[in-house]
């Protein structure tokens, strides 16, 4: 750690903060159908795609309606990404002529690219055609991203309205989010990458003559424009198999630095927005900080543990899996981030992190993707956290627990507890049957017990729609496919849909006023307890399965011991 | 109904210890999962335990186990079943009241004896001196003097009159002067005394809905820590096979059972309903009867409080404050007078009037003792009161009065005075300033204007201001005008007021304070509160008001004091913080029982040879002997710690009258910090204890 | 029903807009902008592609800077990283056995550990200075020219992007195309 490491995030984390209060009054405009900047040329096309889609944006739903919809939009993006990818070899816009995948693994991605988890069992550039990959991937980058945010603005409506049962409109969430917020940021960035480096054609490869006189094949495609889109989706797959390690996705180190802060610059935005829509901007920020805390908790320690060098390997730095260019700082900084979001892409091997450095990411994941989260999710899932607080604080200062005013009771905990411990069960019940099973352990690269936080890892990271891996694990076999696609799906709606139940039935509560005795919620004190509430809840059942991983695997490491 | 009934009462205990037993019935434990999965736990270990015993291994470790999981279940019945039985206690005294005695029932102007059972609704009976009540009625003729003590414990009689406010009286209470002419209220069965004591015995207890919304949270808990534990073996597995010896021992049924009883919420789980059982039990004892666990539970949540001006933040009666003299009078002439007529006037008003003359003039009722004085008692024709003294030296008789302005201004006139206008003015302005003038005239002289004032209870003011603290605001409720309300209410520091209030006015606020948002809570007693109290979130009736009053409260104060309301409130409070400082406490404590048994389960994996313990024996960081003795202390500390917290479960949290943060921070630093510590402590004490007495 | 219809419409239109009319916009103005870097910043030589300068490529020759091992070999397709753990046992051998290609015991670390994305084009400065006396001698370097070597090293350090951003770090295949010209 030198002083320019520190310089390097205090940019970063300035840059985070400096932006948010401006993109989040942008996504509050956006979400409301107000006018911004491009309104001009956007909300013509908004009111074309209603008419198109036959939408009635004005139209209320209530939260059964709203989650039937999220539900029918995503499963019908998941069928069109599973038909595209079986039907590969026969589309167009494969100059490589790459055959279709598996059955299983397309409908591992298929759930994958639908539940913005964006885990990725197979490489970019030698399985998916330039074709599966923009109207498949990069579509459902949008559009599950744009559901995430949906969800989360649905259920701050349900915060702040009264007395109502309804929560907004879904048809209406989406295309504003992907309109307004998602495709003009993406174009930005997209472009400023392809002036880094980044490639963006239809070309097939090109073939290059290397100096040594061997023959190099140069993968090419239509990269930028999905890169944009899963650093700002929170989405996370690749274009190319080691992600954003890969020159070509990630070539400088400000493309780098653009790139991890567009992974949680609208996570971030978005608390912004909330705190403007519940009238408080405080609370926005209260969420913030916490969310903040918590990553610089976790990038601290896991900075602390990747300098230090490796016993077990003859005292080397940690740099294996790791680019030059980006160095240690910037790849523990990385790591942090796209495991706090829910974004999965990596610009260094997660795999090859020190035991404690690669903890960090994980147990940020196991947390339940609350660290600024996956846009909308993040907030969503974190927000199921403050009621979980606020039930705790209100029984400790003695009066029945209110949120921004609304009465927190059992129904209320009832469907948070599911929202945040179903993932856990999740995680818990499908990394045991994979550490039995040979067929679980069968696709493991490591041995000893990172082996172990392999499959820790891999499952932790489907069933929080993370996306990022482990990435030694060999996870397109039948039994991860299917258990991971499993995994994604019910780590995705378990939490969705207990979401806009909450949502629904706090709507239609009625607000008390706050008086001395309530409990403020934008305080120091109630956002340690926040903190406290998200490690214990979130982590405290993992405890022992970390100590058997990660935790026995740091001091093996530091008695020299290798597997 | 004041038993006093220390925890330690040996037969207290000893009655709790039996019916403990009874509750460990699974069908009993099944309405509390994180019991009901210990005591599952306990049953599968005593089930191995015995299972080893039959193939002829024996393992001390797994049976000491087992008998503390026993322990730990039975501690947690015991807490509840001692909360219970000092209800118990309590309800028999409560029986020994219900008398079977007979009810002369009228009918026809005929008295009969019929056994009180019999008694309908609307029946009429008869009580003379030393009968007994037979039934829940209201007075409808007569006057008597009751003793309630059966109910409320207070030895001095109370007067029960027909008409007005103190027309209830409850079935059980006997009548000691007097006759009284009863019509029945209450249905057989359903009298006070029967809810009393339905209440006091916890028979159908209520879950309130911050339990069950605890219940949620305690149980989601415990199943992810049921995942947590029982997928261990799974990874168990794959760490004992990565290290190289996958035959090493697998983990044991009873260790495993031992991780989750630790981890899961016991503490909290095992007090929940000992906690609200004695939040009733304090409600209890201090003499309100609340007809359900719900509405202490929402005392807790109260902002907005109704406060009836009279009785409650002044005292009945108003007093004297200042003289003043009409021109060309000495105020001490204006208080000799004014003492002077009041002599006799045994009204509080009148005594006030004498000791603020005596106060500040000096003055003392010297020649009243003046045989001749002649005493004029106050009439409703006369509205004033008086004196006659009989002139000495040829003066003529000095007839001084004293009364309401009106009636004084009669007088005068009819001796042939004046009534003069400064005396006039002053009389508006003590009336402007929400006073009660009183005129003072002798002869056809006015003398001047006694200022009677209400008189603000002592210390209201602070209990006020500690109900603000809370986040409770005050309004005060009177028939007064406007003007005299704000005086008071300023005065007494109450947040608002409502003047000229009548019933309908008071129903109409609570509403509108409800469609707000607020929870309101009041007291009342007469007849026409019944709307109102029946409105509230939570009614407090008085017991010496009216059956309807009673009836349509959710509460009922025996003592009949109105600022009882305000230790129901706390009272709601603390049940609500004493469930949460101890489900703070209880998953705090999680930490060090990781320490202890993680350690200890996983200490040999990776062992390069048996010599050298493997590396996460690094993580007992208490230096515990062995990890049997670990598992051992673990399991020891979580059963202690639920007998330890009893008294509190049962006592409550204190409750402080600080904002909400204060409060958070001050539980947070006892019960998180002292949580995550206090285990630490206690695990490694008994971990030397068991290592000295060489049990494990 | 109605919502099963809208959520395929709705599906369809934003596919239209997200897959084909976004990605196509940002290919146009890519070309138009950044016509090299869009097309993977590719080295020609006399009409020949030789590379790209964002890709490693395998160099064994002693005369010429080795880049960063790499896991997958250098293969593009599929690129690929090591993967393997701090307490790997393959890695801890893989280490030793590239130590000894260098014959020196203190070898700088990113020669000795495979980058991320197994194509890293980059190595340390440390990387580049420890590798001069060995292509020095693989090229029978005067002094004259082994100083114009140092000078080339030197001149070859990308500082860090801005002066914040990054590591210094050079670009090998830049390095070795750059050696002819001693």
């Amino acid at each position: 750690m030198n002083a320019r490491d520190g310089l390097q995030l205090a940019m970063y984390t300035g840059a985070l903060m400096a932006l948010t209060p401006w993109l989040g009054g942008h996504i509050l405009r956006a979400a409301n159908g107000e006018r911004h900047l491009l309104s001009r040329f956007l909300l013509p096309v908004e009111r074309l795609i209603y008419r198109t889609a036959g939408v009635a944006p004005d139209e209320e739903m209530r939260w059964t309606q709203y989650a039937l919809s999220v539900v029918w939009f995503n499963g019908m993006g998941l069928v069109l990404l599973l038909v595209l990818q079986m039907l590969q070899e026969y589309l167009p816009l494969n100059p490589q002529g790459l055959p279709s995948p598996s059955w299983h693994l397309a409908l591992n991605t298929a759930v994958s690219f639908a539940t913005n988890t964006n885990w990725q069992a197979y490489s970019g550039e030698a399985t998916m055609s330039y074709l599966t990959q923009s109207l498949g991937f990069t579509v459902q980058n949008f559009l599950s991203a744009a559901t995430g945010v949906a969800v989360l603005l649905a259920l701050t409506r349900g915060l702040v309205r009264r007395s109502t049962r309804t929560l907004g409109n879904f048809w209406a969430d989406l295309v504003r989010t992907t309109l307004h917020l998602f495709l003009p940021l993406s174009v930005l960035l997209a472009v400023v990458l392809v002036s880094q480096g980044v490639v963006q054609n239809l070309s097939p490869s090109a073939e290059a003559t290397t100096l040594e006189h061997a023959h190099q094949v140069i993968p090419l495609g239509p990269a930028a424009s999905q890169i944009a889109i899963k650093q700002l989706g929170t989405n996370g797959g690749g274009f190319f198999g080691t992600n954003s390690a890969h020159p070509f996705e990630n070539p400088t180190p400000l493309s780098n630095f653009l790139e991890m802060l567009a992974i949680l610059l609208i996570p971030s935005a978005l608390c912004s927005t909330y705190g403007h829509m519940v009238g408080s901007r405080r609370q926005g920020w209260a969420i913030w900080t916490v969310m903040m805390l918590l990553f610089l908790a976790g990038l601290g320690l896991a900075l602390w543990a990747e300098h230090q060098p490796n016993p077990a390997l003859g005292g080397l730095p940690n740099l294996e899996g790791k680019e030059t260019r980006f160095g240690i700082a910037n790849s523990v900084l990385w790591a942090t981030a796209t495991t706090g979001a829910s974004n999965g892409s990596v610009n260094a091997m997660h795999d090859s992190f020190s035991p404690l450095g690669g903890l960090v990411p994980l147990v940020n994941i196991l947390l339940g993707e609350v660290v600024f989260g996956g846009v909308g999710a993040g907030l969503y899932g974190m927000l199921m956290f403050v009621v979980l607080t606020v039930f705790m604080a209100g029984l400790l200062v003695g009066r029945t627990p209110e949120y921004l005013g609304k009465k927190v009771e059992a129904r209320e905990v009832r469907l948070a507890m599911i929202a945040v411990l179903a993932p856990c069960a999740i995680v818990l019940v499908s990394a045991a049957a994979a550490a039995v099973v040979p067929a679980g352990t069968g696709s493991l690269n490591n041995a000893g017990p990172h082996g172990l936080s392999e499959i820790l890892y891999a499952f932790a990271s489907m069933t929080n729609n993370n996306g990022s891996a482990f990435g030694g694990l060999h996870a397109a076999t039948p039994f991860y496919d299917l258990v991971g696609a499993l995994c994604m799906l019910l780590g995705r709606f378990a939490v969705i849909v207990p979401v806009l139940a909450l949502a629904g039935g706090m709507a239609s509560k009625k607000v008390s006023p706050a008086s001395t005795g309530t409990l403020r919620t934008d305080g120091g004190l109630f956002m340690i307890l926040l903190v406290g509430v998200v490690i214990i809840v979130g982590a405290l059942t993992f405890l022992p399965v970390l100590t058997l991983g990660p935790v026995i695997e740091h001091l093996l490491m530091l008695q020299g011991r290798v597997f | 109904m004041r038993t006093p009934s220390s925890l330690l009462d040996p037969g207290l205990l000893k009655a709790a210890g039996s019916s403990a037993f009874r509750k460990l019935d699974p069908r009993v434990q099944w309405a509390n999962p994180v019991m009901f999965v210990t005591e599952l736990g306990a049953v599968l270990c005593t089930l191995a335990v015995a299972g080893n015993l039959l193939v002829g291994s024996w393992d001390g470790f797994d049976l000491q186990a087992t008998l503390w999981l026993w322990f730990t279940v039975f501690f947690a019945s015991f807490a509840e079943a001692l909360a219970e039985g000092r209800g118990k206690a309590q309800a028999e005294s409560l029986k020994r009241a219900r008398t079977q005695a007979t009810a002369r029932r009228l009918q026809n102007d005929r008295e009969e004896c019929v056994a009180a059972t019999e008694l309908q609704k609307g029946d009429v009976v008869v009580c003379e001196a030393e009968d007994i009540i037979p039934a829940d009625g209201e007075v409808i003729e007569g006057i008597a003097t009751v003793d309630e003590s059966a109910i409320t414990g207070e030895s001095a009689p109370v007067i029960r009159e027909s008409g007005g406010d103190r027309s209830a009286v409850t079935g059980g209470t006997r009548v000691i002067s007097d006759r009284i002419v009863i019509r029945v209220t209450s249905e057989k069965g359903n009298t006070f005394l029967d809810r009393m004591i339905t209440m006091v015995e916890g028979a159908q207890r209520q879950r309130t809905p911050n339990e069950i919304a605890l219940g949620q949270l305690l149980l989601g808990l415990t199943a992810a820590f049921v995942l947590a534990v029982f997928t261990l073996p799974a990874f168990t597995h794959y760490s004992a096979a990565a290290g190289g010896k996958p035959d090493a021992a697998p983990l044991s049924l009873v260790v495993l059972v031992c991780l989750l009883v630790c981890l899961i919420p016991t503490t909290i789980g095992g007090l929940l309903s000992a906690i609200g059982i004695s939040g009733i039990d304090r409600l209890i004892r201090r003499n309100v009867m609340a007809t359900s666990g719900r509405a202490v539970e929402a005392a807790g949540d109260i902002d907005v409080l109704l406060l009836d001006k009279t009785g409650t933040i002044t005292l009945g009666s108003r007093r004297a404050a200042a003289f003043l003299p009409a021109p060309g009078l000495t105020p001490n002439q204006l208080a000799d007078a004014a003492q002077l007529a009041s002599l006799a006037d045994a009204t509080p008003e009148g005594r006030s009037i004498v000791v603020l003359a005596k106060e500040g003039f000096n003055l003392r009722g010297r020649e009243v003792a003046a045989p001749h004085a002649k005493f004029v008692p106050f009439t409703a024709q006369t509205r004033m009161s008086g004196v006659d003294l009989p002139g000495s030296d040829g003066q003529p008789t000095r007839r001084i009065r004293k009364g309401a302005a009106s009636a004084v201004r009669t007088f005068v006139e009819s001796q042939g005075g004046q009534f003069p206008g400064e005396v006039a003015a002053a009389v508006d302005e003590v009336a402007r300033q929400g006073g009660t003038p009183l005129v003072v005239a002798e002869n056809g002289r006015v003398l001047g204007v006694i200022q009677l004032k209400d008189v603000v209870k002592g210390g209201i003011k602070e209990r006020f201001a500690r109900l603000r603290r809370m986040g409770i605001r005050t309004v005060m409720i009177t028939g007064d005008n406007p003007l005299t309300a704000a005086a008071i209410a300023a005065e007494a520091g109450v947040d608002d007021f409502m003047a000229q209030a009548t019933p309908e006015d008071k129903l109409a606020r609570i509403r509108d304070e409800q469609a707000r948002g607020h929870l309101v809570a009041m007291t009342g007693d007469g007849t026409n509160d019944a709307p109102a109290l029946a409105q509230a979130d939570v009614g407090v009736a008085m017991n010496t008001g009216t059956q309807a009053a009673r009836e349509a409260g959710n509460m009922v104060d025996l003592d009949s004091n109105p600022t009882k309301l305000i230790e129901i409130v706390e009272i709601g409070k603390q049940l609500l913080t004493t469930r949460g400082a101890l489900t703070t406490f209880s998953i705090a404590n999680d930490v060090a029982k990781y320490f202890a048994i993680l350690p200890a389960m996983f200490g040999g994996l990776y062992a390069v040879n048996a010599a050298r313990p493997g590396p996460l024996s690094a993580l007992n960081l208490m230096h515990l002997a062995t990890p049997q003795s670990a598992i051992l202390s673990a399991v020891i500390f979580n059963a202690l710690i639920i007998i330890a917290l009893i008294p509190l479960a049962l006592r409550g949290v204190r409750y402080r009258p600080l904002g909400a943060t204060a409060v958070l921070r001050r539980n947070l630093f006892v019960y998180g910090l002292g949580g995550l510590a206090a285990p630490f402590v206690g695990i490694k004490l008994l971990d030397l204890l068991i290592t000295c007495l060489g049990i494990a | 029903m109605k919502t099963i219809v809208t959520a395929l419409r709705l599906l369809l239109v934003l596919t239209l807009l997200t897959g084909v009319i976004y990605p196509l916009m940002v290919t146009g103005i890519a070309k138009t902008c950044f016509a090299k870097q869009a097309e993977g910043s590719l080295i020609r030589c006399q009409g020949v592609i030789i590379g790209s300068e964002l890709i490693a490529q395998s160099f064994t020759n002693e005369a010429c800077f080795w880049p960063r091992p790499s896991s997958a070999d250098f293969a593009t397709v599929p690129s690929g990283a090591s993967n393997q753990g701090p307490t790997n046992r393959d890695l801890k051998r893989a280490i030793g056995e590239r130590a000894a290609r260098y014959r020196d015991a203190q070898v700088p670390a990113d020669l000795l550990l495979a980058s991320g994305s197994g194509l890293d084009p980059h190595i340390s400065p440390e990387a580049a200075r420890f590798q001069m006396s060995r292509v020095t001698r693989a090229r029978r370097l005067t002094p004259g020219q082994q100083r114009r070597l140092e000078s080339l090293v030197e001149q070859s350090i990308e500082p860090p992007q801005l002066g914040i951003l990054g590591e210094p770090r050079v670009n090998v295949l830049k390095l070795n195309l750059a050696l002819d010209s001693l």
